[in-house]
């Protein structure tokens, strides 16, 4: 069952609003799917947190398709290669190393540069794909969800972010579910977005992780705003601090139960706890508004 | 001397209010903080700082804009969409983006990239009411959280060989990433503190199946279990299916989050969830 929100893409060519926070467990996953699930138009969910890729279990969508993502490895011809050491000096990841003889690959420390191939004076050295995870492509009602999902053991997760942000159609709506923290993998998410959403709580914990998550995306010269989730399990430090850096409040969502067993369950919460579907298709336009008013 | 590792795969579970009361339990160890990109631990143990370091790592490229000629091949050759053309016609470089790999450097034809050690936060040493502490902050949207985290552990292993101490308990990133990677490679002990929902159960899964891949024994705790008691059940089956231990549940209670708000650990408090961190703590010292 589709809604209006008051929300028309059509007034926005195209927006890209990433969904992120200091803090994991904040409510991230929730707020992606929920909005997402109250507009009445199409969007595209991009689940980024692809360590820990969670915005499926909450749609119960239809697969529509899946997609290999692979890095490029060097691969050494032993033929070729005189023991030079060219390679094993260049590269700054310890990734391919020579002791005195023919060099040893480490793909799993990688990053695919290609510098080694580039250089190797007796061109011994061809890039080979490495598997690292999975893209797949789901339907949900309006929801068009790309999920990736790193192969267990595989330690950087970029490549796969930056491969699944490929998959952003030219026009419309996306909504970019981030992983936690403010490293390589959340920098990767945010490149060129329009706008981050930072979902925090109102305790020590998440005031902390906050700050950090601000000065990240101040640091990348991004429009933010603040969700505050969980209201009442903590105090208004928060809230404080929004204040005090005049950092605009979009949404407080009070601590209820109701929604936490929902969530425990798998359950969207606009379908399943009364009350709440109004509240999340009004996060668009505080979005909107907040966007429009600070930022153009 | 032991290192157990405290990690969950999906974030907000309760990792670092259970360190900090395994900290105050402990008749000695040491702790670590290795969420190096979101640390919370020195919020309730309150560290007094002994001794701080600035943390270089890798490389960083920059474009010296006398010299580049406007070519354009390190963008050409960049992997990382790390090289921007300017509106001038030279070339720029997003640090945010640069992986450090020194392509742009090796090849540039008028030699006009500078490669420079990149500093990518700092570390710290400190005590705190309940023993030694090694921790570190990572710069603003920084590279190398894994090498920090490295250097965090080897920190801590120091702190525990100079002082006798046979225990160092870590507190773990999310996630199944290079920090969780380099936070739990070599540990004795993996705890995965997880939560009762269907997103818990699915990372508590991949997060098992690392610590298996890199042949850690882990033990599993959910964390406010009495939210869903059948999902608990799942879980707890799961977890033993692989390969996991069962080291106890804790019940949901606001004075988790009180504790917190006072700067305590929850076992500094009397409440339910205290006893039942304390049974987990239990568990714990006698399997590790």
């Amino acid at each position: 069952m589709l809604r209006d929100t008051g929300y028309k893409p059509g007034e926005d060519r195209f927006m890209k609003i990433a969904i992120a926070s200091g803090k994991g467990g904040t409510g991230k996953t929730t707020l992606s799917v929920n909005i997402a699930q109250a507009l009445d138009s199409p969007v595209v969910l991009l689940d980024c947190d692809v360590e820990e890729p969670n915005s499926r279990l909450f749609l119960d969508p239809k697969l529509i398709g899946e997609e290999v993502v692979n890095t490029l490895i060097p691969k050494v011809d032993p033929d070729k290669c005189n023991g030079c050491g060219a390679c094993g000096r260049f590269c700054q990841f310890n990734a391919i190393v020579t002791f005195g003889t023919k060099p040893l690959v480490f793909s799993e420390m990688c990053h695919g540069c290609g510098g080694c191939a580039r250089l190797c004076p007796q061109g011994a050295i061809t890039e080979v794909e490495n598997r690292i995870g999975l893209i797949s492509e789901f339907s949900s009602g309006n929801i068009r969800l790309f999920q990736g999902c790193i192969d267990v053991g595989v330690a950087m997760a970029p490549p796969l972010i930056r491969a699944l942000k490929q998959k952003i159609p030219e026009d419309g709506l996306v909504i970019l579910d981030a992983p936690p923290g403010t490293t390589c993998p959340v920098v990767a998410t945010l490149g060129e977005v329009d706008y981050v959403v930072l979902v925090t709580e109102p305790t020590p914990f998440g005031l902390n992780d906050l700050t950090l998550a601000v000065d990240m995306v101040r640091e990348l010269g991004l429009p933010f705003g603040v969700i505050v989730n969980r209201v009442g399990v903590g105090d208004d430090r928060v809230q404080r601090y929004c204040e005090r850096e005049n950092i605009s409040v979009l949404l407080e969502i009070p601590n209820d139960r109701a929604v936490a067993e929902a969530y425990s369950r798998g359950e969207s919460i606009v379908e399943s706890v009364p009350g709440y579907k109004e509240l999340f298709a009004g996060i668009m336009d505080s979005i909107m508004a907040d966007y429009k008013g600070g930022h153009k | 001397m032991k290192e157990l590792v405290v990690i969950s795969g999906k974030g907000g579970t309760g990792k670092t209010s259970v360190t900090a009361s395994f900290a105050v339990l402990a008749e000695s160890a040491i702790v670590a903080d290795c969420d190096v990109d979101a640390a919370d631990l020195h919020l309730v143990l309150e560290p007094e700082e002994v001794k701080r370091e600035e943390f270089y790592s890798g490389k960083l490229a920059s474009i010296d804009n006398d010299a580049c000629s406007g070519c354009g091949l390190c963008a050409e050759y960049c992997r990382f969409e790390a090289i921007k053309e300017t509106p001038q016609g030279r070339y720029v470089i997003d640090p945010n983006n640069c992986e450090g790999c020194g392509v742009c450097v090796q090849f540039c034809p008028s030699q006009a990239i500078r490669f420079e050690n990149r500093l990518c936060g700092e570390w710290m040493l400190s005590k705190t009411r309940r023993g030694d502490m090694a921790h570190a902050k990572l710069g603003v949207a920084a590279e190398n959280s894994g090498k920090l985290v490295s250097t965090v552990r080897k920190n801590a292993q120091k702190l525990a060989t100079e002082n006798g101490v046979s225990l160092i308990i870590i507190d773990g990133p999310p996630g199944i990433g290079c920090p969780v990677i380099a936070s739990l490679t070599g540990a004795s002990k993996v705890l995965v503190v997880t939560e009762p929902t269907v997103s818990g159960a699915h990372d508590m899964k991949r997060v098992l199946k690392l610590a298996r891949h890199f042949e850690i024994s882990a033990a599993v705790c959910v964390n406010k279990w009495d939210l869903n008691a059948d999902m608990t059940a799942a879980i707890e089956q799961t977890a033993q299916e692989l390969g996991a231990t069962l080291a106890g549940r804790v019940r949901y209670d606001t004075s988790v989050t009180k504790a917190q708000i006072q700067r305590k650990a929850v076992v500094e408090t009397e409440s339910p969830a205290a006893e039942d961190i304390r049974i987990l703590w239990k568990n714990i010292v006698a399997d590790i």
